[in-house]
């Protein structure tokens, strides 16, 4: 709910505007202080966010749009053309959004039932807290030492499914190479998004629920009716945020794998790192503006269906 | 007539008893089966770190007769999965500091890629946090129409991943002549509008009238910045330290890209170019790096719990 605040935020602050706009006769003296103040103190961050991030960007527009940074001759659609029918790109991203569309429901669906079964009376709470938060600080490249042994031909994992009935796959060469790393982001992520989803349950009005349950209303009932209602700002939340680290997947497979992963591995960051090496500008221009429009489509996508949802708790 | 009154209620008292006992009995089973569920999954999530803490204390030979098979690496760098005989073990036979002691004493090169990690990550989260503190209380200090649109444009920013943001970076690394220096690392780094966000949440949170008190007694706007809005932010900025600390402790991307030396790389990149004649030696290495983050966490778990919720929006 508070979430959405702060993407509804350009529209807030208009309506505040206009509440200052009322007084500004006896307060434009205050005011025009008030915004030269914020502004000082806003242009360290500015600038340097001007000089990293924005007017870069600008410039990577236009090599996406020219031919080359020398000639500047614009060649409109045609960068983006070729980075879209570049067979390793497709591979890349493929590979990067069945990782994403795998291990974002996991994470979101996992840490909502963990957190559900933390609300119960559960003793030892905040030590359970604490074990499923641990893996966030454990830094991946401690971690994946385990992994790669976990995941061994001979390893744990492989002499557990035998015992199942299932032949031994050699993991990280194989097509199923996405698992261990899913398991591995679950690992990871699923404490963060219990903490998120923890708070919001407790946020959920207490006399809603006991009249609910005055009403006749069983368990499931007032998880899936009252519940997952209040808490749809938070599952787009969760969401967002597991998409995000879900590109950072990266990180992961690099370290378990390096930079000539199994073809299933190769993921979006392994093109870019290739494309830098051969520094080829338009192809990465491109590619990272297409990346950046599929991000801001999936994002809003999801903002509208949370306002689809959600709208009848919104306070 | 009274009497039936209180048979009538005597029944009813002991139909209520039954039905909360019988209720007792299904919360007890449910809270039960709830505690060995979350009993098994934190086993799960314990094991590695378990695992990579006592195998440190394995002495080498151990360690290559257990794993040896697992770390053969092929020339180009790629590592190769031998099938040969996995020991998992949880227990070393003997306990050994050796693999601790050569590290510190024997490798240097593990201990430079340490500092590396540190010289690269404590500025940046100091320098951010300080950056992000004053833009937060300009964004604080005054709401418009112009604060609300770049607002909006650092949250994209913070959504958008290294695929993209690392191209921009490089371009302008590049054109400062900075590439291949700890500045590229830095810089954006310092500039990354993640502490803005959060902290603004944080700031926006504190009752306008703690300010305007302020003025009203007279209190310059340093001092309402310094005096007011930083020890009141306390909590927040601790909680964005430790979500920094945890962020930047774990690059990989920004270094494999804006730094060729490998000389300059942290230890989190290097850690994972180990080859099979140092083995032994990876999980100490592994330990000593995951040392500053758990300890950070020991102290700091409430802090970092603030933080998330924070990043969650639920109380901002």
């Amino acid at each position: 709910m508070a979430e959405k605040k702060s993407f509804m935020r350009v529209k807030g602050i208009r309506k505040k505007t206009g509440d200052g706009r009322g007084i500004r006769h006896r307060q434009s003296k205050h005011e025009r202080r008030a915004r030269y103040v914020s502004m000082f103190y806003l242009s360290p961050s500015i600038i340097g966010v001007l000089v990293f991030f924005v007017i870069p960007f600008l410039v990577v527009i236009y090599y996406s749009l020219v031919n080359n940074p020398v000639q500047g001759r614009f060649v409109g659609l045609k960068n983006f053309i070729s980075v879209w029918n570049n067979e390793a790109f497709r591979q890349a991203g493929l590979n990067t959004l069945r990782f994403s569309f795998t291990a974002v429901p996991l994470a979101v669906i996992g840490s909502l039932f963990l957190a559900a079964v933390m609300e119960s009376k559960i003793p030892m709470k905040s030590k359970f807290r604490t074990f499923f938060l641990s893996p966030i600080m454990v830094p991946i490249a401690s971690v994946v030492l385990i992994w790669q042994v976990l995941f061994h031909y001979n390893g744990l994992v492989n002499e557990l499914i035998t015992v199942l009935g299932i032949t031994k796959i050699d993991w990280f060469k194989s097509a199923h190479a996405q698992i261990p790393v899913v398991l591995l982001f679950l690992w990871k992520n699923l404490g963060y998004n219990m903490i998120l989803f923890m708070a919001a349950l407790s946020s959920v009005p207490k006399d809603l629920i006991e009249v609910a349950q005055l009403e006749g209303a069983g368990r499931h009932q007032i998880f899936f009716k009252i519940k997952l209602r209040y808490l749809s700002a938070t599952i787009v939340f969760v969401t967002i945020m597991s998409l995000i680290s879900s590109f950072k997947v990266f990180r992961e497979v690099y370290l378990l794998a390096g930079d000539y992963p199994v073809s299933s591995l190769y993921m979006l960051q392994h093109y870019m790192n290739n494309t830098f090496r051969s520094l080829d500008y338009q192809k990465l221009s491109s590619a990272a503006i297409i990346m950046s429009l599929v991000i801001i489509v999936l994002f809003f996508i999801m903002y509208k269906a949370e306002d689809h949802f959600g709208r009848d708790v919104e306070d | 007539m009274e009497e039936t009154l209180r048979i009538e209620r005597d029944a009813a008292h002991k139909a209520a008893s039954r039905r909360k006992k019988r209720k007792e009995i299904g919360e007890g089973i449910r809270i039960g089966t709830g505690t060995v569920v979350l009993l098994v999954i934190s086993v799960a999530f314990l094991i590695p770190i378990i695992l990579t803490i006592t195998n440190s204390f394995m002495s080498a030979s151990e360690i290559s007769a257990n794993y040896g098979s697992v770390f053969a690496t092929t020339q180009s760098g790629g590592k190769v999965f031998i099938s040969k005989t996995v020991t998992l073990k949880f227990i070393p036979d003997m306990v050994s500091f050796a693999q601790y002691g050569s590290v510190l004493f024997r490798s240097p090169e593990y201990l430079l890629k340490f500092w590396n990690s540190v010289i690269y990550v404590v500025p940046i989260v100091l320098f951010q946090l300080f950056v992000a503190m004053l833009a937060s209380y300009g964004f604080a200090r005054y709401r418009g129409k112009i604060r609300g649109i770049i607002f909006f444009s650092y949250v994209i920013l913070v959504l958008m991943p290294y695929q993209v943001t690392l191209v921009p970076n490089f371009l302008v690394s590049n054109y400062l002549g900075i590439t291949g220096t700890r500045w590229a690392i830095w810089l954006p780094g310092i500039f990354s509008p993640f502490a803005v966000y959060l902290l603004t949440k944080f700031i926006r949170r504190i009752p306008s009238s703690v300010f305007e008190a302020a003025q009203i007694d007279g209190a310059g706007e340093w001092q309402m910045f310094s005096r007011i809005c930083v020890p009141l932010c306390r909590s927040g900025i601790f909680s964005v330290a430790i979500l920094l600390f945890i962020d930047f402790w774990n690059m990989v991307e920004q270094p494999l890209i804006l730094l060729p030396d490998e000389e300059l790389h942290p230890l989190s990149v290097f850690l994972s170019k180990i080859n099979s004649g140092e083995i032994s030696l990876a999980f100490a290495v592994a330990v000593i790096y995951m040392i500053p983050p758990l300890l950070l966490f020991l102290y700091g778990e409430d802090y970092l719990v603030e933080g998330i919720t924070y990043q969650g929006g639920i109380k901002g």
